[in-house]
């Protein structure tokens, strides 16, 4: 669906996105993760040609990118940095413009089309006030709606939730899930790590405009070889494994050991009263935290010259 | 696409506000001119005003001659400067391009939404000072003479008329070109209004100025006021000729700067 070589832009004398080589697979949910100013929005800006490489290749949906975009981006939605629309027209109006700005689909069929994209986005009722008095987590879903007009074969999209309650978060991130299953390959960047972790099933990690992780979220939450076990005769079960329990708080016990249906038996053979057993498995969060390092909004002393190439003018809030 | 720059110039408040006071001004003036019936001395600017006293048929070519200086200029680098960096500074810029709205063809439509726009003006200014000038004025349709002095019939008048509706039109195309380069170069809609302004100014300034004679020739501004000749009799085409050629070699130069600058442009708003 997307596939990068050597993908790299700079701005001035700083690179912002590094030599990135990006492999999304039609039908992935894809999560592109990285700390703020890492260039997960320059990447994406990429992507969709709205900005333009120094070096290297772009191919989506089997064209490359910027030269035949034009053909890519009518079955692409995108939200790019936050949602934009005309601040004193009403959703449906900037929706009947964005639908006959583009390629989006026949005239006598818009108000279905967007009716049905409101629908989606859960502002099916929305009365005819101005944007401007929206509030923000309606711009957002209004976003997303203007996302999904044509009914897109990819979904691009730069922190899809931002501004959301739980609630709505919850509902967007069934929405994609839904479209996904229906066969939409999901792009989206986030800084939000449980997000991601709930919905993709692949995940990209950006560090200072290098792609520094690439993996299926299954593969990164491999078990750590440990068992947590809860018991209430955790002194006898310690005494019983001894030398495997790693640590022992209270009822709770950490156990080295791989085949938690094994260990279970054998402590209920041996009489123990068992009240929980869990594999322990590698976070998403320290598989992210282990490769990336803190982000551009952060500015440390001792770090100041080493981290130039970040706080730059036109620093990706993404 | 036009189809839809048009439609978000139509929905505009800002559109119909900035039109309301270029027609307002021309109304201004007529009403104090009624008031006080005082006019300035013939051959005195603003061109024809003199003559309206006697017939209110010459309003309308009276207003085109106190908006153009100023106000309809200004308007044309505000909508012109608006135009692209008005778009980015909204965000809504990516969108359309995601759309997608091919970048040539983004430009192209904003600028017929803007010669549509100055047309608009330009005939709202002519109207609304022609229903003025007949009702304040004691009026003769039938009688109104040229600047020369001959007579010319109502049919005369009203070709006049239009044709220097389109030379108006036609001279504001220098700016809005300029407005639109500097609108593909900055992301904040101000800043490009502004440096149209500051060109416009430029040249006002420079046309005046003797020391500056040998370039007033080639300034956008230059001929600005040759349209009075469409009212002579016979008409002096030179400066009408000169001011249209110079109009297409400033639209000319700053579209293809501003297409140069705007397709091969980082959209990073």
């Amino acid at each position: 669906m997307i596939t990068t070589t050597d993908l790299t832009k700079y701005y001035g004398p700083n690179a912002v996105v590094d030599g990135v080589d990006l492999q999304v697979s039609a039908g992935d949910r894809f999560g592109l993760l990285g700390p703020n100013g890492s260039g997960k929005t320059t990447l994406i800006r990429m992507l969709l040609g709205l900005v333009y490489a120094t070096r290297g290749e772009i191919t989506v949906m089997g064209r490359p990118v910027p030269k035949r975009v034009a053909h890519v981006l009518p079955r692409v939605g995108a939200l790019v940095e936050g949602p934009a629309a005309y601040g004193h027209l009403s959703g449906r109006r900037n929706l009947a413009l964005a639908d006959a700005a583009g390629p989006g689909g026949p005239r006598r069929t818009r108000s279905a089309r967007i009716a049905d994209a409101l629908d989606r986005v859960g502002l099916g009722g929305v009365d005819d006030r101005p944007v401007k008095a929206y509030s923000l987590g309606m711009r957002q879903r209004l976003g997303l709606a203007a996302a999904l007009l044509r009914s897109p074969a990819l979904l691009v999209l730069d922190e899809p939730t931002n501004g959301l309650d739980p609630f709505g978060i919850r509902e967007i991130r069934d929405l994609l899930a839904e479209l996904n299953v229906a066969g939409t390959t999901v792009l989206l960047s986030s800084h939000l790590l449980s997000e991601v972790e709930l919905l993709c099933t692949r995940v990209g990690v950006m560090d200072r405009g290098r792609l520094v992780l690439q993996s299926g979220v299954d593969e990164l939450r491999r078990p750590t070889g440990r068992i947590l076990v809860t018991s209430p005769d955790a002194e006898r079960a310690e005494a019983l494994l001894d030398g495997r329990v790693e640590v022992r708080d209270g009822d709770r016990l950490v156990i080295r050991e791989t085949d938690p249906a094994a260990l279970n038996a054998r402590l209920v053979a041996e009489g123990l009263r068992v009240a929980e057993v869990q594999v322990e498995r590698h976070t998403l969060e320290d598989a992210v935290l282990e490769v990336t390092r803190p982000g551009s909004d952060r500015v440390d002393r001792s770090e100041r010259t080493d981290r130039v190439d970040t706080v730059d003018g036109h620093d990706d809030r993404g | 696409m036009i189809a839809v720059e048009l439609l978000k110039l139509a929905r505009r408040p800002r559109t119909w506000v900035s039109l309301g006071l270029l027609c307002g001004l021309p109304i201004l003036v007529a009403v104090f001119l009624w008031w006080t019936k005082l006019g300035p001395k013939p051959g005195e600017q603003p061109a024809f005003l003199a003559a309206v006293l006697s017939n209110g048929a010459l309003f309308p070519a009276a207003a085109l001659a106190i908006v153009l200086p100023l106000f309809l200029p200004v308007a044309v680098a505000v909508i012109g400067g608006d135009a692209v960096a008005g778009e980015a500074s909204a965000g809504t810029l990516r969108y359309l391009l995601l759309r997608p709205v091919g970048r040539t063809r983004l430009l192209v439509a904003k600028l017929v939404a803007m010669v549509v726009y100055v047309l608009t003006g330009v005939v709202l200014v002519v109207a609304t000072s022609l229903v003025v000038g007949l009702n304040l004025f004691p009026s003769e349709p039938t009688a109104v003479t040229s600047v020369s002095g001959v007579a010319l019939t109502p049919q005369q008048l009203a070709v006049r008329i239009v044709a220097a509706m389109l030379y108006v039109a036609v001279s504001m195309l220098g700016v809005g070109a300029i407005a639109l380069f500097l609108s593909t170069m900055s992301d904040s809609p101000l800043a490009a209004a502004l440096g149209a302004l500051a060109a416009l100014v430029t040249s006002q300034v420079l046309v005046t100025l003797d020391a500056a004679g040998s370039v007033r020739p080639y300034l956008p501004t230059r001929y600005w006021l040759a349209w009075i000749d469409l009212f002579r009799d016979p008409i002096p085409w030179r400066d009408i000729d000169r001011g249209l050629a110079i109009q297409a070699v400033y639209v000319a130069v700053f579209l293809a700067a501003a297409w140069a600058n705007f397709a091969s442009k980082d959209i990073k708003s």
